[in-house]
């Protein structure tokens, strides 16, 4: 796809959001209530209105090609980085994923493990440490230090012990 | 004469061996907590507040300014070092921070950094020391209108200064805008904008979530793609020579430091601002006077040390009218004057005439406090230019760790961190296609405050928009702001005519 298709799908996606946004608006008034101003939904209303503006008048730049990226014929990702974006991405979908079941520092473990090792191709010592540290650290700044409480998912037993030392 | 004994007595409170602790120990753990992307001074403060009901007021009170303080200069180190703001305030500071840093001058940035905090910090707190009365009266004389018109001030900044595309601009302000309306509406108390029907919006997008996503997840993709994986970010190096060399490049903005210290001051004083505005003001107005401003946004020294002081200076003057009046003038003195509350303190005029020790004596601490932070600060560089040097694939999934337990901290809600990626890879796309992206943080930080002043201009004149120009404060903040956006067009226009012009001459002069 060329840089000069993506502005165009951007800014007709941007504009279907917009579009979207003014709808959902209107669950609350977007008019003028007597006596109490204006409504709840006037004030997101009017703005995606101004998105919606924002984005026409981005494709009539487009059509005139008066922005450098309407007149961008090169790729708009090449393949390496469309490559190295879907792992880190997918990645990052499955820390996330991996968190809501074996909770925050096993997926932690994991995750590290996976990018320094296999996407940095780290020594294993290095992968090791870090992978291990990182989530230690954590513990102990948020859990025993801030008293902010992680996820831990199906993996909260094993933590019973340490509660027991900082609590 | 009186002030001077005041503040005298100020300091043999501070220097007591129990609050120069706290103080010392409130900064090291502030610059910490403020340089992890997510966590700024509010939740520094937040979190520790309740750590403080084991020490007497004026110690706690100490140990929260010295953590408030730290936490904003350690948004500085992020911004510098990661390219992450780790607040709000400190968005500004990446502008000109991240350039720098990955020209292997991050030493220079975060000795600039250091240097404006400390000035702003100085400055402001002798503003606070000499003039606190009448300028917190001065502050109450803004109602709604001159909040919502400072509130434009603040946007006009981005598309009249930023340089971006104009419509995309707009977009991306309004776009932070509606984001920060999802949850319940304030006035009417209804659910607004909850899609899908997913409880995780009750709670609205807290702006954290839209800047890590953005800052955090978005920067790292970004860099990704550039440096495609296996290569250091930067190269940094740090000599005493160079610190020194810091110190002397800094010279030409001294002027820039001390008008940003008065603006920060003064921005940070109105309930409505603080120190982001503040932050974001003080950068245009350094970009605006400088004789070199295409150098903005590219590394430009003045750029780091303008946003940097006037934010320390707005954290200072923030703390003006919540001492004086009881109204905080930032989110973190919000929580400050919960705690003077709890202390069983009554924050208000009276405040100077029955607890003086408490009052004084943190005055004193920020005097204090201010010159242990910059002598840490420079004493720790060495440190943080060490994080540069790191491989990016070790640094990379690190940052996203971070981001992801910094994203969970504050709501403690997986659909936050869910909503940050998202944004992360939205906004990276729209920022390939040129679409600015701070606009967007600014607008959701913002996004409340405007709406509410707005709102409540509107309702108390029966809806006659004439409010917001009939009142002569807010009158002259609009003008400044219309002046904002229209110069920079006019500038562009004749620029394109005088192209068009010397594209034609040679034409002309054929036929």
């Amino acid at each position: 796809m060329t840089t000069r298709t993506a502005e165009l799908l951007m800014a007709i996606l941007m504009g279907l959001l917009s579009v979207g946004l003014m709808w959902k608006s209107t669950e609350l008034e977007i008019g003028w209530i007597p006596d109490r101003g204006p409504g709840g939904g006037a004030w997101p209303f009017w703005l995606s209105a101004v998105m919606l503006l924002c984005c026409l008048v981005t494709v009539y730049r487009w059509w005139r090609r008066a922005t450098p990226q309407s007149r961008s014929e090169a790729e708009f990702m090449d393949r390496n980085t469309r490559r190295i974006n879907f792992i880190t991405v997918g990645s990052l979908v499955a820390l996330l994923g991996l968190t809501h079941v074996i909770g925050i520092y096993f997926a932690i473990f994991f995750f590290l493990l996976f990018y320094i090792r296999f996407v940095g191709r780290h020594s294993w010592p290095l992968t090791g440490i870090l992978s291990v540290a990182t989530p230690i650290f954590l513990f102990f700044f948020f859990e025993a230090l801030l008293r902010i409480l992680l996820p831990k998912g199906y993996s909260e037993p094993l933590f019973y012990p340490l509660y027991r030392i900082i609590y | 004469m009186e002030i001077f004994d005041a503040l005298m007595q100020g300091f043999a409170t501070a220097v007591t061996p129990q609050n120069l602790l706290l103080m010392m120990l409130g900064c090291v753990i502030g610059l910490f907590v403020g340089a992890m992307p997510g966590l700024g001074s509010v939740n520094g403060v937040a979190i520790l507040l309740p750590v403080t009901f084991l020490v007497p007021p004026t110690g706690a009170i100490i140990f929260l300014a010295a953590v408030y303080y730290g936490a904003m200069y350690g948004g500085a180190i992020s911004s510098i070092m990661l390219g992450i703001p780790g607040a709000s305030t400190a968005v500004a500071t990446v502008f000109d921070g991240r350039p720098l840093a990955m020209q292997g001058k991050a030493d220079w940035a975060l000795v600039a950094a250091a240097v404006g905090s400390f000035v702003g910090g100085t400055i402001s707190v002798i503003l606070f020391t000499l003039f606190a009365p009448p300028l917190a009266d001065f502050a109450l004389k803004f109602g709604p209108q001159e909040e919502f018109a400072l509130m434009m001030l603040a946007f006009a900044t981005f598309i009249g200064l930023g340089g971006d595309d104009i419509p995309k601009t707009i977009f991306s302000i309004a776009v932070g805008l509606v984001f920060a309306a999802v949850g319940l509406d304030e006035i009417s108390g209804q659910p607004r904008l909850i899609f899908f029907d997913i409880p995780g919006f009750y709670h609205g997008i807290n702006f954290l979530v839209l800047a890590i996503g953005i800052y955090g997840i978005g920067e790292i993709l970004w860099t990704l793609e550039t440096s495609q994986g296996d290569v250091k970010v930067s190269q940094a190096s740090f000599t005493a020579s160079r610190i020194l060399d810091a110190f002397k490049r800094l010279k030409s903005s001294t002027l820039t430091i001390i008008s940003s210290s008065f603006l920060g001051y003064f921005v940070g004083i109105l309930p409505a601002a603080g120190a982001t505005p503040a932050s974001l003001m003080a950068y245009g107005v350094a970009k605006t006077m400088s004789k070199d401003p295409d150098s903005f946004g590219k590394g430009n020294i003045t750029g780091v040390a303008a946003p940097e002081t006037a934010n320390n200076a707005a954290s200072t003057g923030s703390m003006l009218p919540m001492i004086t009046l009881g109204i905080p003038g930032s989110p973190t003195t919000a929580i400050l004057l919960g705690g003077m509350i709890i202390w069983g303190l009554r924050p208000g005029p009276l405040l100077f005439v029955n607890h003086p020790e408490f009052v004084w004596g943190l005055i004193g601490s920020l005097y204090m406090a201010n010159l242990f932070t910059v002598i840490i600060n420079i004493a720790f560089i060495p440190l943080f230019v060490s994080v540069l040097k790191l491989s990016f694939t070790i640094l990379a999934p690190i940052i996203f760790v971070l981001c992801i337990v910094g994203g969970y901290a504050p709501t403690q809600d997986l659909h936050d961190v869910w909503l940050i990626i998202i944004f992360g890879v939205v906004f990276y796309l729209l920022r390939k296609l040129n679409y600015p992206v701070a606009p967007a943080v600014l607008a959701i930080v913002l996004g409340p405050l405007t709406e509410r002043a707005l709102r409540q201009s509107l309702v108390a004149e029966q809806g006659n928009v004439a409010t917001f120009v009939e009142r002569p404060l807010s009158a002259t903040i609009l003008v400044l702001a219309v002046l904002l956006i229209v110069l920079p067009v006019i500038k562009m226009m004749k620029h394109k005519k005088k192209s068009a012009a010397a594209d034609d001459g040679p034409e002309a002069d054929e036929s």
